[in-house]
């Protein structure tokens, strides 16, 4: 299964073709909705019945990054450069943290298991069964006290503890459907431990990591209610910000909204998309015959 | 160094897990360029003890010596044994030249010295076609090929197969089965196969070692075994169509001037006179014992013939030249192979008489009385 085979729509049927096109248009529409809001002036976007044929313009995703805030003002920076960087930043190390631990913690639940192995795969699970919302509270006092309100530190220590749990599991079920005979064999050919993880093991579920990092990025890139309470202004996610620009002298500006959301969709897509074959391999792990 | 000093020891190897007692007290000799096959049905602890002497389970008592050195504590990395298994457990990351090079790098060599290596193996195997390939763009007997290369690549103390042939089409397994005992006849180790496959135990082994519920029954070459099974799992298990396994009485028993015994025996409801081998005299009159008789030991008589058994025909199997005959009597099954020419009906009494010297005696604790 080296290369997918791509299937022309004579081979599937014009009808099927059509059915699976119209379904798609259905999930797609919000965003299709969205991403030609963003290119509407204020007026074409309030219209009303909705335009579908109208001149485009790009001075919603300028706004963005440059707009006036002050009646009559000069356009000021927005800081929504800064604010996408620590989406990227903190997303990006919380998520790699997760899964560098969680391979490893895996791999240790997998193939040296301890007493009460089950109990403690339990016990992780456990923890993201409570409403995160629940634990607010203690967590902002604990920031406070140990001063990482606001930090990158802190917001990164926090993701990543919320990204471990899942990580073990999906990571683990990986390495449990592997043929244990090929670690067998690499010992018979010399291997140590760490050998057989690195050069054996860790290659084998490549698939599965992608398709791991590609859950936890989504995750954590739409995280809102704990990057709202516990970010200061310099490490604010776009989740946090976007909902400071909801208001507004003259109400609601959709279009900014729009172009905000449309640029904030966008990493999320490159990852699945640049991931995609190998999140496909990852979700079908184990249920194809090998 | 010398021959003793190459080979494979076990002894009282016994393992247990929790409960369940895998292998027990093991012993067995395997020496250099010998091939031994581990014989025996699924559960039997065959492969608990391949894996013992490779180094992946650890024995729970009794001794395991490898070219002269106790190794039940070295861990499979450090022993040199190398192995094929079952399912071939090639590196599915890796092409076949690197699953060929992966045993080579505890050893140090240059980049010239592997590839000679490689280029070695893949020569004798026939896989130069195929070196830049993964494992799951290859044919099953690649597969087979590049898992044999692995073991052979560098230089072990000694060569453990597990079940080798069992995911081979008939055809390849002819093939490979050559193959492999080229291979090995040339390596002058000692190799340990393990197979349930009593055809290619009976075909690649010096001696086989017949396993049952984690005991050693016998060992034995290939034709010891089939021509004097220790007891009667052995005897029915080595050898198709199955030896007839009948029980009788001794009536009585008498040594021959020529070193056999002519017995006299009680079964089917009729009394016979044969000549078996083994010290069948020291037997008591009237013990019972089992009788073994290969299918192929039985020949037809006409009815009423002197020391014959009577049965009716029950079921004829075509095999080729041969046929199978299933014979009835006393609700009691005898397998008999007779040629195809022979004129046979089902529903018709016939008579069978076992040739001379080939009817097995075994006592009343089923083991043979030689």
């Amino acid at each position: 299964m080296s290369k997918r085979e791509v299937r022309s729509i004579g081979t599937a049927g014009w009808g099927r073709t059509a059915g699976a096109a119209a379904i798609s248009l259905i999930y797609f529409f919000p965003v299709l909705f969205i991403i030609l809001t963003a290119f509407k002036t204020r007026q074409d976007a309030l219209a009303w019945p909705v335009k579908f044929f109208f001149t485009p313009t790009f001075d919603n995703f300028v706004s963005v990054f440059f707009r006036t805030t002050v009646e009559g003002g000069a356009a000021e920076a927005t800081g929504f450069g800064l604010y996408f960087f620590n989406s990227v930043f903190i997303g990006g190390t919380s998520v790699l943290l997760a899964l560098i631990i969680g391979t490893a913690a895996a791999y240790g639940f997998s193939r040296f298991p301890l007493r009460g192995n089950d109990t403690y795969l339990f016990m992780i699970l456990t923890t993201r069964m409570m409403p995160p919302i629940i634990a607010i509270i203690p967590i902002f006092v604990l920031f406070r006290i140990f001063g990482l309100s606001g930090t990158y530190v802190g917001i990164i220590a926090l993701y990543t503890a919320f990204n471990l749990p899942f990580s073990v599991w999906m990571v683990k079920s990986f390495f449990d459907d592997l043929d244990r005979d090929i670690e067998d064999a690499a010992r018979m050919d010399g291997s140590g431990e760490w050998r057989v993880f690195k050069k054996i093991c860790l290659p084998q579920v490549y698939a599965g990591l992608a398709a791991t990092f590609v859950f936890a990025v989504i995750l954590t890139w739409n995280e809102f209610v704990f990057a709202l309470m516990l970010t200061s202004p310099e490490t604010r996610t776009v989740p946090a910000q976007i909902v400071r620009t909801i208001g507004g002298s003259m109400g609601v500006d959709w279009g900014l909204m729009s172009a905000l959301e449309t640029l904030f969709i966008i990493p999320v897509v490159l990852v699945t998309f640049a991931l995609q074959s190998q999140l496909l391999r990852g979700v079908t792990f184990g249920t194809i015959r090998r | 160094m010398s021959e003793a000093q190459t080979d494979i020891r076990l002894h009282n190897v016994t393992k247990r897990f929790a409960d369940l007692l895998a292998v027990d007290a093991a012993n067995l000799t395997v020496s250099a360029g010998e091939v031994v096959c581990l014989l025996g049905p699924s559960g039997c602890g065959k492969t608990t003890t391949l894996r013992m002497i490779a180094g992946l389970e650890f024995a729970t008592d009794g001794d395991i010596t490898i070219a002269g050195k106790r190794v039940n504590h070295l861990p499979a990395r450090e022993r040199n044994v190398a192995m094929a298994f079952q399912f071939y457990a090639l590196y599915p990351s890796l092409t076949v030249e690197e699953n060929l090079a992966y045993p080579l790098h505890a050893e140090k060599l240059s980049r010239s010295q592997i590839a000679e290596r490689i280029a070695r193996v893949a020569k004798v195997l026939e896989l130069e076609s195929v070196l830049k390939r993964r494992p799951h763009q290859l044919g099953e007997g690649e597969k087979q090929r590049v898992a044999v290369g692995r073991s052979i690549v560098r230089t072990p103390t000694c060569f453990l197969f597990d079940e080798p042939l069992s995911r081979l089409d008939i055809q390849l397994r002819q093939t490979m089965r050559t193959q492999i005992k080229e291979v090995l006849a040339q390596l002058d180790k000692p190799t340990v196969i393990v197979t349930h496959d009593q055809i290619e135990a009976l075909t690649m082994a010096d001696r086989i070692a017949v396993m049952r519920a984690g005991r050693i029954e016998q060992v034995a070459s290939p034709h010891d075994l089939f021509s004097r099974p220790a007891n009667l799992f052995v005897a029915g298990f080595i050898g198709t169509p199955q030896m007839n396994l009948l029980e009788a009485i001794l009536l009585d028993a008498t040594l021959s001037a020529d070193g056999g015994t002519a017995a006299n025996f009680h079964l089917l409801g009729e009394n016979i006179a044969a000549t078996v081998e083994g010290a069948v005299a020291r037997l008591p009159a009237g013990s019972k014992v089992t009788l073994g008789a290969r299918p192929r030991s039985f020949e037809l008589v006409a009815p009423g013939t002197a020391d014959t058994l009577h049965a009716l025909v029950d079921l004829i199997e075509p095999m080729g030249a041969e046929m199978l005959l299933h014979l009835v009597e006393h609700g009691i099954d005898i397998r008999c192979v007779v040629p195809h020419t022979m004129r046979v009906t089902v529903g018709e009494r016939v008579g069978v008489r076992c040739k001379p010297r080939q009817l097995h005696v075994f006592d009343e604790q089923g083991v043979l009385v030689q």
